[in-house]
């Protein structure tokens, strides 16, 4: 079931458009990085270490060399010598290994290359590359690295496993509010490590061209004008001399903006070979080394009132970000937005700290479809919410609704630093209340909870934090956020379009060409979309963290304006009438009070060509480069239907509903889809998704049969429905959506289950809810009545 | 080692390692890139294509020697004098895609699927198309897609 909120009658924006990118994707035609081959390409092998913390002593490569078709093998140590050993993460507080150099700091980390003429050959070499290690005690509990026993990494002048301290908001005056609070909650919440695990695993390849001195470099790459500034910053090649292209990515999710060590090794197996490499990483690799997300351990306190007004929220974090401090987040915001922690809620005061450790696992602490820290974030008020409702004895509805920021109080100055640019939250949560029909569930719930039967409902009435950003608050490696638009009108009145974003499946091709149709009466069938290549493509910061449409939407409706102004000169000079008597009106230029006088863009396209103005340049294009005044704050409240088998701790998602408000909605088929998907992503955190690891530091979850990620038959079915609040400040009023449901589901379904078992007297699981857990946690409560 | 095969009706014949997967001899030996792998544990089902007409099997767990004398379809094979196949037109109007590196492979499952239950409920699809993962879409759009392609009128023969 779905219900959309009807957008009056729009040229283009609000239409359910097929995908114009689909007819390649059905017919096996799409083009992804590895299906990309060079002549004379040579294949790039990793060797990994099987030990989580040791020592090298050795790295012996002649047997690797002597093996057939193997063409060289790289170290850690030939990266040093080529000033290529270390590389600065994104936010800067750290640098991070290329290959393991005297020591290695997790299991399976990159020790070595080996170079050869197919696939096969170099996993052969690599098998025969022969390092010897003396293991180390492993730290794999952030708590354990605190006490800083064993410190991981000597390499750093601070002989401390602590990487940061971030705190927001007034610790003394929350402190005092909770105190004298007359009811308080205090939980501590984990968000579990997980990774995003898109289906296509990254990859590139490298190829320096010795005569030109151009290198270019395929890459799964969501943001590949970063990463092209990001490898000339490192090797010293300027610039202008290096090419990346982000082909069809096969889904990202966060896991394709960092740089791998692949992609630096294979570039330096280029230019020494002088021929292209290619490196594809295996789902082990892609799962043991790339990107992680989350590993947040937060302690969240909440203090209200008996009648059940909340006073103050203190959340106190520990991250465990692995080896490296390489989460890819803005350099002002080492734990990303996690500010949003108050949610939709009007807290009088509030204080969030962060501190994050080094541990003997892979680094990352990546945006997994999530605009950094967000998911984390809004886990921890709903879980907190739902925990305080049930001290107060109040149903977790009414505990939110008289708890909500009002209508009224937009923009609303949260306590920790942001400006929520607009919401009704109460009229969402309605809205969901009425399509699930609320109160005849929890009837049913009280009947059935007589009967010892186990249902559950949970809720989630969160707020995200999308569109980074405006440039004054957010930078990767220096460079503001913005993003930017580029548009050519062809004489016929089709035209080009190109960003600085990449998707990865969000369906830009139709969406970006539907903006740029609304603004300027053209046909969005006949609008070319091109995205990833930073030859062509305007310098933009990429996809991820919900900011295309915040940030690169902005960007193609003014770069589409730009257009209509010069448009209107040449509709003068057309209509002979003066510039101030045009308007735009009906997707149409036309003399005011002068019926029936009227030009099309496509006409007006043609005559940029062919009779411009007589004082205007020829042609008809423009780009817009848009640095956003203010995030967006898209919000939902989403309801989660369980039923709990007390005898084997099995979870039926019965019904979810989501209810979305991103402002306006461009294109409500693929809205959905994302709906649909990121639900499917929060079910997978909520039951099923944890990267664990054992207490000696190995990794537990290296394949697709120990990573549990959902089926079509474990997915719920999935039921939306939507209102809208524009975003005042946006220049379509659109907020973003591909991250709502990710950071809003995980906690409706687990709040569902821990209202299912609140009669045992559990009050909190931690994700993921597998079977086992339920089933022990059910145990323990029946053995203890 | 000599292999012969059919794939999407012509006949290839080429000299080959007996420790290539089927993958990645219709991949790179005959450059059809369509077939994407996606895992090493046979787990993703991006890698599917039909053996014999009606099998679907992750060509990934296959050496191509296997496929010796047999015929294999794969998505490339699907669309037909123009005109595409009622699963893949069913994809794209039921938006039952996002990023596409599933979608040959749930297409070729699909094709066995509907070859054995024509009318297949929704419990069916689900479990017949569970040894395909897709990260993108939460797999309801290809339910969808599934039961239009059921119920359109001619299912083209693959």
């Amino acid at each position: 079931m779905t219900t959309t909120e009807k957008l009056p009658d729009r040229h283009s924006i609000g239409q359910s458009m097929k995908r114009k990118e689909d007819p390649r994707f059905i017919r096996g035609k799409g083009r992804y990085l590895d299906d990309i081959v060079l002549p004379h390409m040579l294949y790039l092998a990793l060797v990994h270490s099987p030990y989580p913390h040791a020592r090298i002593t050795k790295i012996d490569k002649t047997a690797a060399l002597a093996s057939p078709g193997v063409k060289a093998v790289i170290t850690g140590e030939d990266l040093v010598a080529a000033k290529l050993g270390w590389l600065p993460t994104f936010h800067g507080f750290d640098n991070q290994m290329v290959l393991a150099i005297g020591k290695a700091l997790y299991q399976f980390q990159e020790v070595a290359g080996v170079v050869a003429t197919s696939r096969e050959a170099a996993a052969d070499g690599a098998e025969l590359v022969d390092v010897t290690y003396e293991p180390l005690p492993p730290v794999i509990d952030p708590y354990q690295s605190k006490l800083d026993k064993i410190i991981l990494r000597d390499d750093r002048e601070a002989k401390t496993n602590h990487i940061y301290h971030w705190e927001v908001g007034e610790r003394e005056k929350t402190d005092a509010a909770i105190a004298k609070s007359d009811v308080t909650i205090k939980e501590r919440i984990l968000s579990p490590r997980c990774h995003p695990a898109p289906l296509e695993p990254c990859g590139c390849i490298s190829d320096m061209n010795g005569a030109t001195g151009r290198l270019t470099i395929y890459m799964t790459s969501q943001a590949p004008h970063v990463h092209r500034t990001a490898f000339s910053l490192v090797t010293g090649i300027p610039e202008d001399k290096i090419h990346v292209i982000s082909p069809d990515i096969g889904g990202g999710f966060g896991n394709k903006v960092p740089v791998y060590p692949g992609y630096v090794v294979a570039t330096v197996a280029s230019v020494i070979l002088g021929v292209p490499v290619k490196w594809v990483e295996s789902r082990t690799e892609n799962l043991t080394t790339t990107g992680f997300a989350r590993d947040y351990h937060m302690d969240v306190e909440i203090g209200a009132t008996k009648a059940g007004k909340v006073t103050a929220l203190k959340v106190s974090t520990t991250a465990d970000h692995g080896a490296f401090d390489a989460a890819a987040d803005p350099r002002k915001y080492p734990a990303g937005m996690f500010g949003i922690v108050t949610g939709s809620y009007d807290f009088p005061t509030a204080f969030a700290e962060v501190d994050a450790y080094f541990t003997n696992k892979a680094p990352g602490g990546i945006a997994y479809r999530c605009s950094f820290r967000v998911t984390e974030a809004a886990f921890a008020i709903e879980r907190g919410m739902d925990i305080l409702a049930r001290k107060l004895g109040l149903d977790p509805v009414q505990l939110r609704m008289q708890n909500f920021i009002k209508k009224e109080q937009f923009p609303y100055p949260s306590p920790l630093g942001f400006t929520y640019d607009s919401g009704d939250y109460e009229k969402t949560t309605k809205k969901a209340l009425d399509l699930i029909g609320y109160d005849a569930l929890r009837k049913e719930q009280a009947e059935k909870r007589k009967r010892g039967e186990l249902m559950g409902i949970g809720v989630s009435t969160f707020t995200e934090i999308v569109g980074a950003g405006p440039g004054k608050h957010f930078d990767i490696l220096g460079i503001k956020m913005f993003d930017s638009a580029e548009i050519r009108i062809h004489p016929t009145g089709s035209g080009i379009v190109r960003t600085g974003t990449r998707g990865q499946g969000q369906g830009h091709e139709t969406t970006w060409a539907q903006i740029v149709a609304e603004e300027l009466g053209l046909d969005p069938q006949e609008l070319l979309v091109e995205e990833g290549d930073t030859d062509t493509a305007p310098y933009g910061l990429g996809t991820y963290a919900s900011r295309s449409t915040p940030v690169a939407g902005g960007a193609l409706a003014l770069a589409s304006r730009k257009i209509r102004e010069k448009a209107r000169k040449i509709a003068a000079h057309m209509m002979e009438a003066s510039e101030d008597d045009v308007e735009w009106k009906d997707y149409k230029f036309s003399v005011k009070g002068v019926p029936g006088k009227s030009v099309t863009m496509k006409e007006v396209a043609f005559a940029a060509y062919t009779n411009p103005a007589p004082d205007t340049e020829p042609g008809l294009e423009a780009t817009y480069y848009y640095d956003p005044p203010n995030l967006t704050f898209p919000n939902g409240t989403y309801i989660a239907v369980v039923d709990v088998d007390a005898d084997t701790g099995a979870v039926k998602v019965r019904r979810f509903l989501a209810v979305d408000d991103c402002g306006v909605v461009i294109n409500p088929m693929i809205v959905e889809g994302q709906i649909h998907g990121g639900l499917t992503e929060g079910f997978a955190m909520a039951f099923m998704q944890e990267i664990k690891f054992d207490e000696g530091g190995n990794h537990l979850n290296t394949n697709f049969t120990d990573y549990l990620v959902p089926t079509a038959l474990e997915t719920p079915h999935w039921e939306t429905g939507n209102t809208v609040t524009p975003s005042p400040h946006h220049p379509i009023g659109a907020k973003g959506v591909g991250e709502s449901p990710n950071a809003g589901s995980p906690q409706a379904f687990v709040n569902a289950v821990m209202d299912a078992l609140s009669p045992m007297g559990i009050t909190h699981l931690d994700m993921p809810l597998t079977r086992d857990k339920v089933w022990s946690a059910i145990q323990g409560a029946q053995k203890k009545t | 080692m000599k292999v012969s095969v059919t794939v999407n009706g012509t006949a290839y014949e080429r000299d080959i390692e007996p420790r290539m997967l089927l993958a990645y001899f219709l991949r790179e030996s005959l450059g059809l890139t369509g077939t994407h792998v996606g895992c090493d544990t046979s787990s993703c089902g991006c890698c599917v294509v039909v053996l014999d007409g009606d099998r679907a099997v992750k060509s990934c767990t296959m050496f191509a020697v296997q496929a010796d004398g047999h015929t294999i379809d794969t998505v490339e094979g699907l669309e037909q004098g123009g005109k595409l196949h009622p699963l893949q037109q069913a994809f794209w109007d039921q938006h039952g895609l996002q990023c596409g590196y599933c979608t040959p492979g749930m297409l070729m499952t699909c094709i066995a699927l509907l070859k054995h239950n024509p009318k297949p409920s929704e419990l069916e699809i689900r479990e017949g198309i569970s040894g395909n993962l897709c990260r993108c879409t939460g797999y309801q759009n290809i339910v969808k897609a599934v039961q239009q392609a059921a119920n359109a009128e001619e299912l083209v023969p693959s």
